[in-house]
C-alpha cells in the first residue's frame, strides 16, 4: 500500500513538473537529522516550498492553506520515518564517464600538454549519464565531480595540476552544475612523482612554480600580454585558473597519502595562503593535529587498512575516528575512478568508520554537511535548515545500514524518480513467467 | 558485549604450532608441492548462547557450538561442555568461516608494486602449466587482514589476462613460512579460464590471436583438443597399447580437468558468453564449477541452476568495462531465487575483509522487490556455496558435525555495517581474537607499521 502511494507521488512529479513551484511539500512526524544547529528533531515537521526548506521544527505551524486542506500542498505522513539531508559525494567522476574502459565516454582526464590547471570538467558534465540516476536512487543528491588525479591508470603524461572540479546536483532539472571551480585538483606523492620526472620533489617544484608564475602573472599581466615578461611554466588560461586558488576562494584538492608529503603540503599551503583539502590521506591520521590546526579537511577511504603502496604503509581503519577526534573535518567519496559507479556506497564508508570508533552523527555529517563546507556551498546545502535548497532523503531504517534503501529522494524541493537502467534490467529479468524473450518484456 | 572467558588455557594455544612437516612419499622423501598445513593447536571449546547461522540454511537462536579435536562436534541448545572450555557468546552471532572463491592475495600482494605482480603470465594466451601457488607470497599483509574479516579459506587464482591462466590453489587462511604450509589438505586445484574482453584486448592489442571473441573460443577449443589427445595417449600407454607422451605441464593440467580432478573457474561477465562456455564444456566433456564475475548471471539464472554451475558475483561492481555495464545489485538474490548456487566473491584485498557487507547490500536491494533473503540464507553465499564451488563442502562451509571447525564469532548480526568479527577459529584453533593483541597476527612486511597497533584490521 505504501509502495503504491510513493509510486503515485513520484509519477505526479514526473508528469506535472511545473506544478511544484507554488505548492508546499510537508513531511510530518519524522525523526529529522538536520545536521544544523537544531540537531536531531523527533516527531518533526519539514516544510518545503519553492525548492527550499521553509520551516523545520517540532512545533511548526502549518501554512494555513495546508491546515485547511484546501490547497495543492502535499502533506506526507512520515511518522516512523527518518529524514536526512541528501548525501554529498566528496570526490568522484559522476557525469564524466559511462564505461571507464571505453575511451570515448571518459572525460575525467586529459593528456595534452597545452592546458592543465584550466582543464575545467564542468564543460564535459553529462547530467543524463546512467550513473546519475543509479546513484541518486541511493540517496546521492550532490557530488563533486572532478578531474581524476594522475593515477597510473590515467597515463603518465597527465600533469601535477589535473584541473578544475565542480559541484553538481543530481536532480532532473537545470542548472545541473551548482558550483564551478569548486576545487583545483593536484597530484602529489607517488602519483605526482610519476608525472613530474620521477621525484616528489619535482612535483612540489612544479606546484610551487605554477603558483609563483600565477602570482607574477597577476602582478604583471599588462607586460605579459605585450610580450614583455619572462616565459611561464603554464599557459595563460592555466595562470588565470590559478587566480581564485591564490585568492583562497578555490581550494587545492591534493591527492596525497604519505604523512611526510602532507606535511610538505601544509607548509606550502601556509606559505601561499591557499586553502587545502587532502584526498586519499591514508596516513593523514599521523599528522591529525597539524591538519586540525591548519583547518585542512580530509577525504579518505574508511575501509583502507593495507599498505597498498609505500605511501600508505600506515593505513588503518581507525583513521576517520582519530582525525575527527583531533578536530579534522572528514568526508567520503570515490577512492578511485571506478568507485564512481557505486558513489552511493559513501553511506557504507560512513558506516564502517562508525564501526571503527567514529560517532554516528559524525559519520552522517561526513556525507552531508562536511563536504558542503569543504567546497564552500554550505550556505545552500548540506543540512536541513530554513533557506537552504531542499535536498532530503526519507528512510524507514538507519541510513548508514547496508540493508537500508531511500524511500524518497528530494532534490531542490522535487521528488526525483528512483527508476534507472539497473531497476529496468532487474524488472525485466525478474519476469520469469513471461513467455516472451527478454527484448519484448517491459 | 565482550566475551567472558570461563575456561582457561585459551591464550596459549598458538605456541609451538606451525612445524614445517611435509607428507612423505613411499621412499620417505617429502612429496613435492604437497600441503604441509597443520592446524594450530586447539582445545575443545563450547561457544554458548549465540545466534547461530549454520550454513545449511538454518538459524538457531540461543544455541551452542561445540568444537572438539578441530572438528564441529555438535550444534544446538543446552550442550554439555564436559571438559571443553566454555565461552559466553550471548549477544554474538556464529557462522561458518567465510570463504572467498576469488582472491589474488599473495600473487598480487600489498604493496602493489611491480615486483609483486605474480598473477598473470601473459606471455601466451594458454598457460595452463603455471600454478598460482608458485607465485603466492605468504607475507602479503592481506592474509591477516582477511582473517580479521572472518575469512578462513581462500582460493588464489591466476589473473584473467589469458584464455587459460593456470591452476588456482585453495588455502587455509593461516599464513605460514611458505604457501605449502597454507594449502588446504585435499582441496582440488582450480583452473582459471577467462572469457571476453581481457584476453582478446591484451593479445589483440599485440596483433596476436585472440583478437576477437571468435578467437577466444577457437583458442579454448584448440587447447582442449590437445588435452584430449594427451589424455588418450596416456590412457593407451597405461593399457600397453601405445607409447607414453612426453610429460607436458600444460596438458597435464588440462587433462586433469577432463578427468574431473581439477575444477574449472571461468571468469565470464556476459550471459551469452557463459551460455557459450557451457557449449564448449559439453563439446569436450568437462564441467564448469563456477562462473566468476558473473555480472549478468541473473539473466540466465535458470540455465545456471539446471546445469548446477555456481555463479560468483560482486554486490555492486559495474560499468567499468563494456561487459560489466549490466550489473545490478540484486544479481545474487535472483540466482538464489532460481535455485542456482550463488556466491559472493571479492577479487579484492579490501573487499575480502567484508564479504558479509557485500551480501548485506544484496539483501537490501532484493528487499525492495520483495525478495526477502533472511540471514540464514544469505550467509550461504559466502560459506556453503563457496565451499561447494571449491569442492571442499565435505570438509568445511557449514557447521555440520564432523566438519572442520572453521567458525566466526561476530559481535552482532553479520549483515549490519556496525558488526565486527570478534573471533575466528580455524580447525578448532583460535586464530584471531579482536580484543587480544597476541591473537592479531602481523605479517613480516607490516612489522614496525601501524598494523601493530591495529592497522591491518
Amino acid at each position: 500500500m505504501k509502495r503504491l502511494y510513493l509510486h503515485l507521488m513520484v509519477c505526479s512529479v514526473l508528469f506535472s513538473p511545473q506544478v511544484a513551484i507554488a505548492e508546499s511539500t510537508i513531511y510530518r512526524g519524522a525523526t529529522v537529522h538536520t545536521l544544523g544547529p537544531a540537531g536531531t528533531l523527533e516527531n518533526a515537521t519539514v516544510v518545503v516550498r519553492d525548492g527550499r526548506f521553509a520551516a523545520v521544527g517540532a512545533d511548526v505551524e502549518l501554512p494555513s492553506a495546508a491546515g485547511s486542506g484546501s490547497s495543492e500542498d502535499r502533506v506526507i505522513d512520515a511518522s516512523g520515518k527518518i529524514i536526512t539531508p541528501g548525501f554529498f559525494s566528496a570526490m568522484g567522476q559522476l557525469g564524466l564517464t559511462e564505461v571507464s574502459g571505453v575511451d570515448g565516454t571518459v572525460d575525467y582526464y586529459q593528456t595534452g600538454e597545452r592546458f592543465s590547471a584550466s582543464f575545467d570538467i564542468a564543460e564535459a558534465y553529462n547530467h543524463r549519464s546512467t550513473l546519475i540516476a543509479v546513484n541518486r536512487a541511493g540517496g546521492i543528491t550532490r557530488a563533486l565531480t572532478a578531474p581524476a588525479p594522475s593515477y597510473w591508470e590515467a597515463g603518465a603524461s597527465s600533469q601535477v595540476f589535473s584541473g578544475l572540479a565542480a559541484v553538481v546536483q543530481l536532480g532532473e532539472r537545470p542548472d545541473f552544475v551548482a558550483e564551478r571551480q569548486a576545487a583545483m585538483v593536484v597530484s602529489l606523492g607517488e602519483a605526482g612523482s610519476a608525472v613530474s620526472g620521477g621525484s616528489r620533489a619535482a612535483a612540489m617544484l612544479a606546484l610551487r612554480t605554477g603558483l609563483d608564475d600565477a602570482v607574477d602573472y597577476r602582478r604583471n599581466k599588462g607586460y605579459y600580454e605585450r610580450g614583455q615578461r619572462r616565459e611561464y611554466s603554464l599557459s595563460m588560461a592555466d595562470l588565470e585558473a590559478l587566480q581564485p586558488v591564490l585568492a583562497g576562494d578555490t581550494p587545492l584538492l591534493a591527492h596525497v597519502n604519505r604523512a611526510s608529503d602532507i606535511e610538505a603540503l601544509l607548509k606550502l599551503a601556509a606559505e601561499y595562503r591557499v586553502a587545502l583539502i587532502i584526498y586519499g590521506g591514508a596516513e593523514a591520521w599521523m599528522v591529525a593535529d597539524a591538519l586540525a590546526a591548519a583547518r585542512v579537511p580530509v577525504i579518505l577511504d574508511s575501509k583502507s587498512n593495507l599498505p597498498s603502496t609505500f605511501d600508505a604503509l600506515n593505513a588503518r581503519l581507525e583513521a576517520p575516528a582519530i582525525l575527527v577526534a583531533a578536530g579534522v573535518a572528514i568526508s567520503f567519496g570515490a577512492n578511485w575512478q571506478n568507485e564512481t559507479y557505486a558513489a552511493r556506497n559513501i553511506a557504507q564508508s560512513a558506516g564502517n568508520a562508525v564501526a571503527n570508533g567514529l560517532p554516528w552523527m559524525e559519520g552522517l555529517k561526513a556525507i552531508t554537511l562536511s563536504p558542503a563546507r569543504m567546497y564552500r556551498v554550505d550556505d545552500r546545502y548540506g543540512s536541513i535548515e530554513v533557506g537552504k535548497e531542499a535536498d532530503l532523503i526519507v528512510w524507514s531504517a538507519d541510513p548508514l545500514e547496508l540493508t537500508s534503501n531511500p524511500e524518497q529522494v528530494m532534490i531542490r524541493g522535487e521528488l526525483v524518480s528512483l527508476q534507472n537502467r539497473q531497476t529496468l534490467l532487474r524488472d525485466r529479468y525478474m519476469q520469469i513467467d513471461s513467455a516472451l524473450p527478454p527484448a519484448w518484456r517491459r | 558485549m565482550k566475551f567472558a572467558i570461563i575456561g582457561v588455557g585459551v591464550f596459549v594455544l598458538l605456541l609451538g604450532a606451525c612445524a614445517h612437516e611435509r607428507p612423505a612419499s613411499t621412499n620417505g622423501e617429502p612429496l613435492p608441492y604437497a600441503s604441509s598445513y597443520r592446524p594450530l593447536d586447539s582445545v575443545a571449546t563450547l561457544l554458548e548462547g549465540a545466534t547461530v547461522l549454520t550454513g545449511t540454511g538454518q538459524r538457531l537462536d540461543g544455541a551452542d557450538v561445540l568444537m572438539r579435536d578441530g572438528k564441529i562436534f555438535a550444534v544446538g541448545g543446552g550442550l554439555d561442555a564436559g571438559d571443553a572450555t566454555s565461552v559466553d557468546a550471548s549477544g554474538m552471532w556464529i557462522t561458518p568461516g567465510v570463504i572467498d572463491v576469488h582472491s589474488h592475495l599473495g600473487v598480487y600482494a600489498s604493496p602493489g608494486v611491480a615486483a609483486h605482480s605474480d598473477g598473470n603470465e601473459m606471455s601466451k594466451p594458454v598457460t595452463a602449466e603455471v600454478w598460482a601457488e608458485h607465485g603466492v607470497w605468504p607475507q602479503d599483509p592481506g592474509f591477516v587482514a582477511a582473517l580479521a574479516g572472518g575469512v578462513t579459506s581462500i582460493q588464489i587464482l591466476p589473473g584473467s589476462g589469458n584464455l587459460i591462466g593456470g591452476r588456482g590453489v585453495t588455502l587455509k587462511n593461516v599464513p605460514g613460512r611458505d604457501v605449502m604450509d597454507m594449502k588446504f589438505p585435499g582441496a582440488p586445484h582450480g583452473l582459471k579460464m577467462a572469457c571476453g574482453e581481457n584476453p582478446k584486448s591484451f593479445y589483440g592489442g599485440q596483433g596476436q590471436s585472440p583478437m576477437t571473441r571468435m578467437g577466444n573460443v577457437a583458442g579454448y577449443r584448440a587447447a582442449w583438443i590437445e588435452a584430449a589427445d594427451y589424455r588418450d595417449e596416456k590412457a593407451a600407454a597405461e593399457d600397453g597399447t601405445g607409447e607414453a607422451p612426453t610429460r607436458d605441464l600444460k596438458l597435464e593440467t588440462l587433462a586433469g580437468v577432463l578427468d574431473g580432478e581439477i575444477l574449472v573457474h571461468n571468469h565470464c561477465y556476459r550471459a551469452d558468453e557463459m551460455s557459450l562456455m557451457l557449449d564448449v564444456a559439453r563439446e569436450f566433456g568437462y564441467r564448469i564449477s563456477t562462473f566468476h564475475h558473473a555480472v549478468e548471471a541473473y539473466k540466465i539464472a535458470d540455465l545456471l541452476a539446471e546445469n548446477d554451475v555456481c555463479a560468483a558475483v560482486w554486490a555492486d561492481w559495474w560499468g567499468f568495462k563494456m561487459e560489466s555495464y549490466d550489473g545490478i545489485r540484486e544479481n545474487a538474490a535472483i540466482l538464489d531465487r532460481a535455485g542456482a548456487c550463488a556466491v559472493i566473491h571479492s577479487d579484492d584485498e579490501i573487499g575480502i575483509q567484508r564479504l558479509n557487507q557485500e551480501a548485506a547490500k544484496v539483501m537490501g536491494a532484493a528487499a525492495q522487490v520483495d525478495l526477502q533473503i533472511p540471514p540464514e540464507r544469505a550467509i550461504q553465499w559466502i560459506t556453503r556455496n563457496a565451499a561447494k564451488s571449491l569442492g571442499i563442502l565435505e570438509q568445511t562451509g557449514t557447521l555440520e558435525p564432523g566438519k572442520m571447525a572453521d567458525v566466526v564469532v561476530w559481535d552482532g548480526n553479520p549483515f549490519s555495517v556496525y558488526t565486527r568479527v570478534e573471533r575466528v577459529y580455524i580447525d578448532g584453533a583460535l586464530a584471531y581474537d579482536r580484543s587480544d593483541p597476541e591473537l592479531n597476527p602481523v605479517s613480516d612486511f607490516s612489522l614496525g607499521t601501524a598494523a601493530i597497533s591495529g592497522g591491518a584490521r
